[in-house]
């Protein structure tokens, strides 16, 4: 089966600086993989390279079987690849409800139309609340996205990520900066949103990671040094030595 | 169950009362536009109302850019002069090949030509918004204005290109000579133009072009390449202003260098932020409020253009929304009924705030006409600009004016507040 993503001897350098050497990286379809490592590892790289954010200075990625490095973010996000971000990025003067139906407007297949009434697309309209139904924000959807509380808005940002139903979804630090029990709900939330397809997701609180992914792939000085399953991550002592520490036991 | 339906037919009662208070305003301004010059027909304010019906298309053309995708164009009468130009050689090939086109199709050839160059230039400028877009814009403006004046045999050189409305086939009797046919036909265009516009904000591209304005880097992250949206958004513009080009062709039955100058450019982003880019009726409030005090300003002072600076920093600085941002700051508390809070501060504050504009026009008229000027006369009272009894006049309103106003505009503030809280209470505001 080919792979949902493959990155194959990737580089990256910004200058002198080689942020990403040899990375190499294979998540199956239906996987729910993490990816971690300690401060500057080049986590968020990593997703930038994958969801084509920028451009890898040598190596090959594929999303689904198709090379996708090279092509630019809106091309790959129409194969099926879709990413939220670190920082909250979504369109704040627009409300809640206009941010996500933007987003699922080019998976209906309206793309550029400017002789439709954006308003009366019952299949844009029906998905568009069903979303916000899902991410607990329908009673928000006429506030502007730029008013909202930050853990509504880190769900608005999940939301925009899964509306284009795309297969592949990486999501990047979503519980960042989140109470525990915010981010036990977000948690929930992801796991629900994610059923049935492919999820990457970067992290930091080892709860979420070891409770919700089936494979950890652990990245060090922009290099994978280990991939595997929680426990084999777990018991390894590369991983130990490098990162983990007493974190885990 | 029954809980559930409620709701619903709730719902479904508000949207058809939204659906006839929105049709009801394009009737009403339809009907207005139809009345108006049968209220006021002087000569003097058909010309007017012509101009304004121009100048609502060109501003609302500039705010596809401006105010929904985000897109600050420095050479927008580019469009409009060029849509100019073409419609007045159209018109000339029309009279001299006697073709059956009449003269209320020929702004459609204007907005073709501005929507042709916007094609043809417009994947170059688009391809970065922000100041990149902004500069390019200003280069073209500048490239196209000055390309006007040698390139004589389509510009017509410093004269311009002139033309005769009435020797295009007459439609229904009308042959376009008198100034109210043209009224009528540029408020066909006027309502035509505002529903196309108004129609594409409801389009998906229309919302797609709100998120490149918002957020072009998350927009290439849902499946868009805001390269296209803002290409797109580009050409429309430009249609729209060829149009409004066109119809001041029609309008003046001349083409000339001066209709695609930075002046133009300047004038039109002014409309458009003085009315507010966030609301679609804001530009259609600064072309009215611009073209009137332009039309005003022009007989009663020579230095009109420094009220408009002064209007415009004032607006930037104190109103960045514009007169649309400010009127629809007060929806909630009318909604929310607590209005009458703040309007007796209004009424305070607006004895000393007019004080102080009077002390400002004061001043600019004396220093303006100092040397050899003309007497002033301030709203029936005459000043002479040499009279140290003038200036005094000038400084107490200006200065008493600022310190007096400055403590209502505090209360304005206060008021606001208690407003807006108990808006907020009352769940009106976010």
């Amino acid at each position: 089966m080919t792979a949902a993503i493959q990155v194959n001897a990737v580089e990256k350098s910004f200058g002198n600086v080689q942020i990403i050497r040899d990375l190499n990286l294979s998540v199956a379809k239906g996987e729910r993989h993490a990816i971690i490592g300690p401060n500057g590892a080049g986590k968020s790289t990593t997703f930038n390279l994958i969801s084509g954010h920028i451009k890898p200075t040598s190596g090959e990625i594929r999303l689904n079987g198709e090379v996708t490095s090279g092509l630019r973010p809106f091309e790959i996000n129409r194969r099926g690849l879709s990413r939220s971000f670190q920082v909250t990025n979504v369109f704040a003067r627009m409300t809640v409800w206009e941010n996500v139906r933007c987003a699922v407007l080019w998976a209906t297949g309206h793309r550029y139309a400017f002789w439709k009434n954006v308003d009366t697309l019952p299949e844009v309209k029906q998905r568009t609340a069903q979303i916000l139904d899902e991410i607990h924000l329908s009673h928000r959807r006429d506030v502007p996205a730029g008013l909202l509380t930050y853990a509504e808005q880190r769900e608005l940002e999940i939301g925009i990520t899964i509306a284009g139903g795309a297969s592949v979804i990486m999501l990047d630090e979503p519980t960042a900066g989140m109470s525990h029990a915010e981010t036990e709900r977000a948690v929930a939330l992801i796991r629900r949103l994610t059923e049935g397809r492919t999820l990457v997701i970067v992290e930091h609180d080892m709860s979420v990671v070891f409770g919700l992914a089936d494979r950890i792939s652990v990245l060090v000085y922009g290099h994978i040094i280990a991939s595997g399953t929680p426990e084999e991550i777990r018991g390894n002592p590369k991983v130990k030595e490098a990162y983990l520490g007493e974190e885990v036991d | 169950m029954s809980n559930a339906a409620i709701p619903t037919s709730a719902a479904a009662k508000e949207e058809s009362a939204s659906a006839l208070s929105f049709y009801g305003i394009w009737l009403i301004a339809a009907a207005a536009l139809v009345v108006l010059p049968l209220i006021f027909s002087s000569g003097g304010s058909l010309t007017s109302f012509s101009l304004i019906g121009i100048a609502i298309i060109f501003a609302l053309s500039y705010n596809i850019l401006l105010g929904q995708t985000g897109l600050l164009s420095f050479g927008h009468a580019v469009q409009y002069g060029l849509g100019g130009f073409l419609a007045v050689h159209a018109m000339n090939a029309v009279a001299s090949h006697n073709w059956p086109i009449p003269l209320p199709v020929i702004p459609l050839v204007g907005g073709i030509g501005g929507m042709a160059f916007a094609l043809l230039v417009g994947w170059v400028m688009t391809k970065r918004a922000g100041t990149v877009f902004a500069m390019i814009s200003l280069g073209i403006g500048e490239l196209v204005a000055s390309s006007s004046l040698i390139l004589r045999s389509v510009f017509g050189g410093e004269s311009g290109i002139t033309t005769d409305r009435t020797s295009l086939m007459p439609l229904f009797g009308w042959t376009f000579g008198p100034q109210i046919q043209v009224y009528y036909l540029i408020a066909f265009w006027v309502m035509i133009s505002a529903i196309a516009m108004y129609a594409l904000t409801r389009t998906p591209l229309g919302r797609i072009c709100n998120a490149v304005r918002d957020n072009p880097e998350r927009v290439e992250f849902i499946g868009y390449d805001p390269h296209v949206v803002r290409y797109l958004a580009y050409m429309f513009a430009g249609f729209f202003a060829g149009i409004a080009g066109g119809l001041t062709a029609i309008n003046f039955e001349i083409a000339n260098s001066a209709y695609l100058g930075a002046t133009q450019s300047g004038l039109v982003l002014f409309s458009a932020f003085i009315g507010g880019t966030a609301y679609f009726f804001g530009p259609i409030l600064g072309a009215i409020l611009v073209t009137y005090l332009q039309l005003g300003l022009t007989n009663v002072t020579s230095v009109w253009q420094l009220y408009f600076g002064i209007i415009f920093i004032a607006i930037v600085m104190f109103a960045p929304g514009g007169i649309a941002g400010i009127l629809m700051k007060h929806r909630p508390l009318i909604r929310a009924g607590t209005l009458r809070f703040v309007i007796p501060s209004y009424l305070v504050a607006a004895i000393p705030t007019l004080a102080l504009a009077l002390g400002i026009i004061l001043t600019i008229e004396t220093v303006a006409r100092f040397s050899g000027g003309d007497a002033i006369n301030l709203f029936g009272i005459p000043f002479a600009a040499t009279a140290p009894t003038t200036w005094v006049t000038a400084a107490v309103l200006l200065v008493g004016g600022f310190l007096v106003a400055r403590i209502t505009w505090r209360r304005i503030a206060e008021a606001w507040d208690r407003a807006a809280t108990v808006a907020r209470d009352r769940g009106y505001l976010a």
